[in-house]
């Protein structure tokens, strides 16, 4: 702005920590133009591979049987480890918001190890863990239990891998509401099992529905760990993610894509939801300061 | 219902929270729990209330010994700092909470949980407000709630921490008034946490000092005020002066020198006095020292007053003085206390 300008009409007022125009349509533009690079454009491309032979080739790769089983135990699979997680992080963020124990900082860090190994490794862990040469392994096998290029071994890989969501999700949230409303609770006379189905899971609904949705995505798009234990035993020990990698292999490009339409409607799906919660969650966290 | 205190260690991580602390309550009293932060008294409230476990002694409720019982076995309504109200609930469900929760044995039918509601509410002075989630109150109005909740399980006891201390000083007030019409209408036996002694020299039937995780004193407001028995409670009571001072032969001597007034005991001690319980004199056997500042206070006059003290920091004092004497900045001023105290003599 020019010296004449600004001795006749005030600069208008900018807020002192925001940039100027140019500069934050800039920012804007730049973050724009990568998200459509890096994210949609590969997305979009997906759908458009998969629909490139017409909905009837589509469908035929969805209903061919293998697809069909590798769809039922990616759903089985999420069907068990989602709720054995959901109930296994609200144990562990109760105990580390709400109790002092010795081996606290221990346990959080644990509770992080799935996401600071890589998910082979942990696939491998169980490898080792359930093999013929292990101990565990032919104990169980003489019982006629599988554990390794079975079912239960994806859904053991995926529990692992999955584990931190809910719990990292509800620990700040839980350390951040104390134990006020628990101790209101119980001195109204409510027992543990009231207070927490009264008080304690509605203050936390929004967070564990959040933690929930993440982990159920990760659950049912998880390859690495997965994939070392499965066996790619097709239309036994499949998931879709194994799925679309065993088509893509084959040169079958547009079933692996019509497969893998169907994880990344289930990502377009996780993110809406995520989005819905985000805004509930925050207006309630709003809603909840006093 | 009673209670009794009996012998009650509280540790903290070897820390001592309270210690060896006694204290009976009347039934139908209402009872504050007066110190500063730190005192224990916060934590006094919540071994009563079976929030904490004591480390030693033990807590009576009428006769029986319910140091073991469990907080929802001592039904006592609690009255949280912050009220602790459930945010997902309406006002109606927040006061019905401890009926609806009760063993389907004990648990009141659907329409008197309803009825029970309705009349704590006007009690409470919020009728018209039950469908409305405490994030819609003003303070005044949770604080209200929290306590028709609380009183809702028809409790022993009631129990309040820090009731009024969140809110602003005309609320304050109202509450004040509000709450010993409340007691006085419906005679729980009630124990409140405070540090603001206004609140409870003006409310409570009897006021528990507290310091450093002991009772200093228990007493009406009268005696805590007018007869404090421990340094302490004087100078936390109200506004004091406190001088170090001599008794020999009967006579309190401050600076080797006679002040004029007269003590029992001996040896070394020290002298308390409140500012409005001294007299301006013109003998020479009295305190004296230079008038630093003079300020009108409401209708009184206080003057702030440096006495010399060989050579070391000036001991600082404040004095009422009447409007009409002339006492100029600058001047000397000699006075002797009316009323007074010495702690620590033999």
């Amino acid at each position: 702005m020019s010296e004449t300008a600004s001795r006749t009409s005030p600069r208008p007022f900018r807020d002192p920590a925001s940039e100027s125009f140019p500069a934050r349509l800039a920012l804007i533009a730049i973050a724009f133009v990568f998200l459509a690079a890096f994210l949609v454009l590969p997305l979009v491309s997906v759908f458009f591979e998969a629909f490139r032979k017409g909905a009837d080739a589509f469908w035929e790769a969805i209903v061919e049987p293998d697809a069909l089983s590798a769809i039922r135990l990616t759903l089985l699979v999420a069907a068990i480890s989602v709720p054995l997680n959901l109930v296994f992080g609200v144990m562990a963020a109760w105990a580390i918001a709400k109790f002092e124990f010795k081996g606290k900082a221990f346990l959080i860090t644990l509770i992080d190890l799935p996401f600071s190994i890589s998910p082979v490794i942990s696939g491998l862990v169980y490898v080792i863990l359930f093999s013929s040469h292990s101990v565990l392994g032919p104990w169980l096998k003489s019982y006629g239990i599988e554990i390794l290029f079975a079912v239960p071994g994806i859904v053991l890989a995926t529990i692992f891998v999955t584990f931190p969501f809910v719990a990292r999700e509800l620990i700040p949230l839980m350390q951040d509401q104390g134990n006020g409303d628990e101790e209101a609770a119980i001195s109204l006379g409510a027992s543990g099992w009231q207070t927490f189905w009264y008080v304690t899971l509605p203050n936390i609904k929004w967070g564990l529905l959040y933690g929930v949705l993440l982990c159920n995505a990760r659950a049912m798009g998880e390859f690495g760990a997965v994939s070392v234990v499965s066996g790619h035993i097709r239309g036994e020990t499949n998931t879709m993610p194994l799925h679309v990698e065993i088509l893509y292999n084959e040169y079958n490009i547009g079933a692996a894509f019509a497969v893998a339409t169907l994880l990344a409607g289930l990502a377009l799906v996780t993110l809406v939801l995520k989005t819905i919660l985000e805004i509930r969650f925050g207006a309630g966290n709003a809603a909840g300061k006093h | 219902m009673e209670v009794k205190v009996s012998g009650i260690t509280k540790q903290f991580d070897r820390f001592p929270a309270l210690n060896d602390v006694s204290l009976d309550i009347r039934s139908g009293e209402l009872i504050a729990l007066l110190g500063p932060s730190g005192s224990g008294k916060t934590t006094l409230l919540r071994l009563i209330a079976g929030l904490e476990q004591p480390t030693e002694g033990h807590i009576f409720f009428g006769d029986e010994d319910a140091s073991h019982r469990t907080v929802q076995e001592r039904n006592v309504g609690f009255v949280f700092q912050h009220y602790a109200l459930f945010r997902h609930m309406t006002v109606a469900e927040n006061i019905a909470f401890g009926l609806k929760v009760r063993p389907s044995a004990k648990r009141p039918p659907k329409a008197e949980i309803r009825r029970r509601v309705s009349e704590l509410l006007d009690m409470v002075h919020l009728s018209g407000l039950e469908k409305r989630y405490p994030t819609q109150l003003s303070g005044g109005q949770r604080q209200r709630v929290a306590l028709a909740r609380a009183v809702a399980i028809e409790p022993k006891v009631l129990l309040l921490d820090e009731p009024f201390g969140a809110l602003d000083a005309k609320v304050r007030k109202e509450l004040r008034r509000w709450l010993r019409e409340f007691h006085d209408r419906t005679g729980h036996t009630t124990v409140f946490v405070t540090h603001d002694q206004e609140e409870a020299l003006e409310l409570a039937d009897r006021v528990v000092v507290m310091s450093q995780g002991k009772i200093e004193q228990v007493g009406t407001a009268d005696d805590v005020y007018d007869t404090p028995n421990s340094p302490f409670v004087f100078s936390f009571i109200g506004e004091s002066s406190s001088l170090p001072v001599t008794i020999r032969d009967g006579h309190v001597l401050f600076q080797g020198e006679s002040i004029g007034i007269d003590e029992s005991g001996t040896g070394e001690g020290e002298l308390f006095f409140r500012p409005e319980d001294v007299a301006l004199t013109a003998e020479k056997d009295a305190l004296y020292g230079k008038v630093t500042t003079c300020r009108r206070l409401a209708g009184t006059r206080i003057a702030e007053i440096d006495i010399a003290n060989n050579g070391h920091e000036p001991y600082h004092l404040e004095i009422e003085v009447p409007l009409n004497a002339a006492v100029a900045v600058g001047a000397e001023l000699r006075f002797r206390p009316t009323r007074w105290k010495v702690f620590g003599k033999k």
